[in-house]
C-alpha cells in the first residue's frame, strides 16, 4: 500500500465521519433554541401544572416562542411557579395570559401565550397574573359521570 | 481441597490486582509518550488507515440493517396508536442515544481491538517489542501511543456514521417502503431530538468507549504470554472484556445523561 494512497483513504473516512456529525447536528437534531444570552425568563404560576415538564416547549399561536426552564413548588402559596424562557425577538403585553395546553388528545403538554392588549411589555423576571391550570382528565370524567347520574335520576 | 480452593482464591485475586496495578502504569505510559503521535502523525494516520477505515463497510452495513429493522419494528408498533409520524424520532433517539454508540463500538472491539491484540501480541512473541528496545526505541511511544490515538479518534467517526447510516435506513423502510409521510418523520424527529442533550452525550459515549476498547486491546496485547496459545486467549479475552465494559460503561453514563430527562 502506497503511503499515500493511504492517507487519501484515511481523509475520506475523516470527512465522511465529520460529514456524518454534522447530518446528525443539523439535519436530525436541533439546539434548544433559545440560548441564555438573548431570552428572558417570566415566571408564570398554575394551581396545577398536570403533566407540564422541563423543557417544554412555550407557543403562542402555535409558533414556539420559548421553553419552561424550571418548575418548582412553592411552599407558602401551595402552587407551582413555571420559570418560562422567552426568546428576546418576541415581547409580550403585560397581561399576557398563560394556559397549560395539550397536543392532542394524549400527546405532550405545552404552555400557550394568549397576548393581551396592555401597552407596556413583560420584562425580565415578570409574573404573567393570568393563569389557566392543565385539564385534568380524570377531573373532566369524572363530572361528566357526575352529571350524566344527575339526569338519569327520577325526578 | 479447601485450602487449595482458598489457595486457588487468592492466588487468582493477586493476580487480578496486579494486573490492574499494571494496566494502571501502562495506561499512564502511554498517555506521557502520546507525544509521539502527534509528532509523527503519519504513524497515527497509518493505524487510522488500519482500525477505521477497514472497519467502516461493516459499521455502514451493520448501521443500515439496524436502522431498517428499527423502522419495521417501530412502525408496526406505532401503528397500533396511530403515531406512525413518531417513527422518525423513534429511529433516531435510539441510534443517537444508545445504539449508535454502543453497537459500533461492540463492532469495533471485534474487529479492530482483536487485530490490535493479535498484531501487538505477535510482535511480542517474535520479540519485534524487544528488539525495538534494544535499538533504543520505546515501543510504547512508537507502537502502542498511535494505535490509541488512531482508536480514540475513528471510534466516534464510526459511531456518527453509524447513526447516520441507520436513521437512513429508517427512513429507507418507513418513508420509501411503507409510505410515513416524509416531512412529518423529519420535522417530528427534527423537534425531539436535542443537539446537546442527545447528539453530543453520544458522541462523549461513543469516545469514553473508544478509549476503553483501545486500551484494553493495547494492554492485552502487551500482557499477553510470549506463546500461540497466549496471543489466542488474549485475542479472545479483548473482545469478551472490552465488550462487557462498554455495556456496563454504558449504564454508568446512561444513568448521568439521562436521569432526570423527560
Amino acid at each position: 500500500m502506497n503511503k499515500t494512497v493511504l492517507d487519501l483513504w484515511v481523509g475520506l473516512f475523516v470527512i465522511a465521519g465529520i460529514a456524518a456529525l454534522l447530518f446528525l447536528a443539523l439535519k436530525v437534531g436541533s439546539t434548544s433554541a433559545v440560548s441564555a444570552s438573548n431570552s428572558y425568563e417570566i415566571v408564570a404560576r398554575f394551581d396545577n401544572i398536570g403533566g407540564l415538564k422541563p423543557r417544554a416547549p412555550v407557543k403562542s399561536a402555535g409558533v414556539v416562542v420559548g421553553r419552561v426552564a424550571d418548575i418548582r413548588f412553592d411552599n407558602e402559596t401551595f402552587d407551582a411557579a413555571v420559570t418560562l424562557r422567552l426568546d428576546k425577538r418576541y415581547a409580550f403585553p403585560k397581561d399576557t395570559s398563560a394556559a397549560i395546553m395539550t397536543s392532542g388528545l394524549l400527546g405532550e403538554q405545552y404552555i400557550g401565550l394568549e397576548a393581551g392588549g396592555d401597552s407596556q411589555t413583560l420584562k425580565d423576571q415578570d409574573r404573567i397574573l393570568i393563569t389557566q391550570s392543565a385539564v385534568v382528565l380524570e377531573n373532566l370524567i369524572g363530572r361528566f359521570i357526575y352529571g350524566q347520574a344527575q339526569e338519569g335520576a327520577p325526578q | 481441597m479447601l485450602k487449595r480452593s482458598i489457595e486457588n482464591l487468592g492466588n487468582r485475586t493477586i493476580q487480578g490486582v496486579w494486573r490492574i496495578g499494571f494496566a494502571a502504569r501502562f495506561f499512564v505510559a502511554m498517555l506521557l509518550h502520546s507525544g509521539t503521535a502527534f509528532r509523527r502523525f503519519g504513524l497515527t494516520i497509518r493505524e487510522m488507515y488500519f482500525t477505521g477505515v477497514l472497519s467502516l463497510i461493516i459499521i455502514l452495513v451493520s448501521g443500515l440493517f439496524v436502522g431498517m429493522v428499527l423502522g419495521l419494528q417501530g412502525y408496526e408498533t406505532l401503528q397500533t396508536y396511530g403515531s406512525e409520524e413518531a417513527l422518525g424520532i423513534l429511529v433516531a433517539l435510539s441510534l443517537v442515544r444508545e445504539l449508535g454508540p454502543v453497537v459500533a463500538a461492540l463492532l469495533f472491539a471485534s474487529r479492530a481491538g482483536s487485530a490490535i491484540t493479535a498484531e501487538i501480541g505477535l510482535m511480542k512473541a517474535t520479540e519485534q517489542l524487544s528488539a525495538m528496545e534494544m535499538m533504543a526505541v520505546d515501543p510504547i511511544a512508537r507502537v502502542v501511543a498511535p494505535r490509541f490515538w488512531a482508536g480514540v479518534i475513528s471510534m466516534p467517526l464510526l459511531a456518527a456514521l453509524f447513526s447516520a447510516m441507520g436513521i437512513f435506513g429508517g427512513y429507507l423502510v418507513g418513508v420509501q417502503l411503507i409510505g410515513v409521510d416524509e416531512g412529518a418523520f423529519w420535522s417530528q424527529m427534527r423537534s425531539a431530538v436535542d443537539f446537546e442533550q442527545d447528539i453530543l452525550n453520544g458522541v462523549i459515549k461513543s469516545v469514553v468507549f473508544g478509549i476503553a476498547i483501545t486500551t484494553i486491546a493495547l494492554f492485552e496485547g502487551y500482557d499477553a504470554p510470549p506463546t500461540a496459545e497466549g496471543v489466542s486467549g488474549a485475542t479472545t479475552r479483548t473482545v469478551v472484556t472490552s465488550s462487557l465494559v462498554v455495556l456496563a460503561l454504558d449504564f454508568v453514563l446512561t444513568a448521568f445523561m439521562f436521569r432526570g430527562l423527560s
